[in-house]
């Protein structure tokens, strides 16, 4: 549960906010020499877009700065908004180091580049057919 | 398995999006044009309403937006990836599809007032109230 919403520490004056954070929907297309990560991250700026790998551990996350008038109140709530999350275990046969993102229009697109290793070996098959 | 998705605990957490996973992939490749989605927040006050609505990826020039009296049509289209040959998916959850839905405002619009805004994927509608529908502050003058 404590995975969901977090508390963050703002700068103002050691202040807690609560961050909501969300499972983006993503796609993953496997071609022949990538594995394409495609993620939903409506409302995040492409600056705010965080992208690690850790060992095999790679994990998207998207911050939110939705700026709020407050001269208007709410009426329908049917969406809620916070950041998004989501972490995917990479196996050796990608290449971490040559992860490589782009962001358009609130969707995260990562190609994952396979290891020489698997595509050299998906060549040779290619080559006997 | 190339990726192999972490947390799928994170999913149970939200029923609802699940729900409407679900619901897609039973009901969407049947039902070009469905109701109640996408979900809309509404902030108003006395002068306007402002509708959101998350369309990642949308082109804002397949968003149609009218509006008559008291409500806001929104049509759009999102196009599934595009697979070339030797290519597929090992997940596929984005939703994609022709939609429509209408959306009843709490009051009368200006429609030829209405703006319309697309930026990191959220449409933002500014719907200013009739004028004639406005509430107005009557003075009380001093004798």
């Amino acid at each position: 549960m404590a995975e969901t919403i977090k508390d963050i520490k703002t700068s103002e004056g050691g202040h807690r906010k609560e961050r909501r954070i969300y499972v983006p929907a993503v796609d993953v297309i496997e071609t022949a020499n990538n594995i394409l990560v495609i993620a939903d991250m409506p409302g995040v700026d492409e600056k705010s877009v965080d992208i690690t790998v850790e060992k095999d551990l790679l994990t998207i996350y998207g911050m939110i700065d939705t700026p709020v008038s407050h001269d208007l109140g709410p009426a329908v709530a049917e969406y809620g908004i916070g950041d998004y999350r989501r972490a995917f275990s990479l196996s050796d046969e990608i290449d971490s180091e040559k992860i490589k993102a782009s962001f358009k229009d609130g969707v995260l697109k990562l190609v994952l580049p396979k290891s020489d290793k698997v595509r050299t070996r998906k060549i040779q098959v290619i080559s006997e057919a | 398995m190339l990726i192999r998705e972490l947390e799928r605990l994170e999913n149970f957490l939200e029923p609802w999006r699940d729900f409407e996973r679900l619901n897609r992939e039973l009901f969407g490749t049947f039902s070009p044009v469905r109701t109640e989605f996408p979900p809309v927040n509404v902030r108003k006050n006395e002068e306007k309403a402002v509708v959101t609505a998350e369309l990642p990826g949308v082109d804002p020039e397949s968003v149609d937006i009218s509006v008559a009296e008291r409500k806001l049509t929104l049509r759009f289209e999102r196009k599934p990836e595009e697979l070339k040959e030797g290519e597929s998916f090992t997940r596929k959850e984005r939703w994609h599809g022709e939609f429509s839905r209408t959306i009843e405002l709490p009051f009368n619009i200006q429609a030829e007032k209405v703006e319309a805004r697309f930026s990191r994927g959220i449409l933002d509608i500014e719907l200013p109230r009739a004028e004639a529908e406005k509430p107005r502050k009557i003075t009380v003058k001093p004798e």
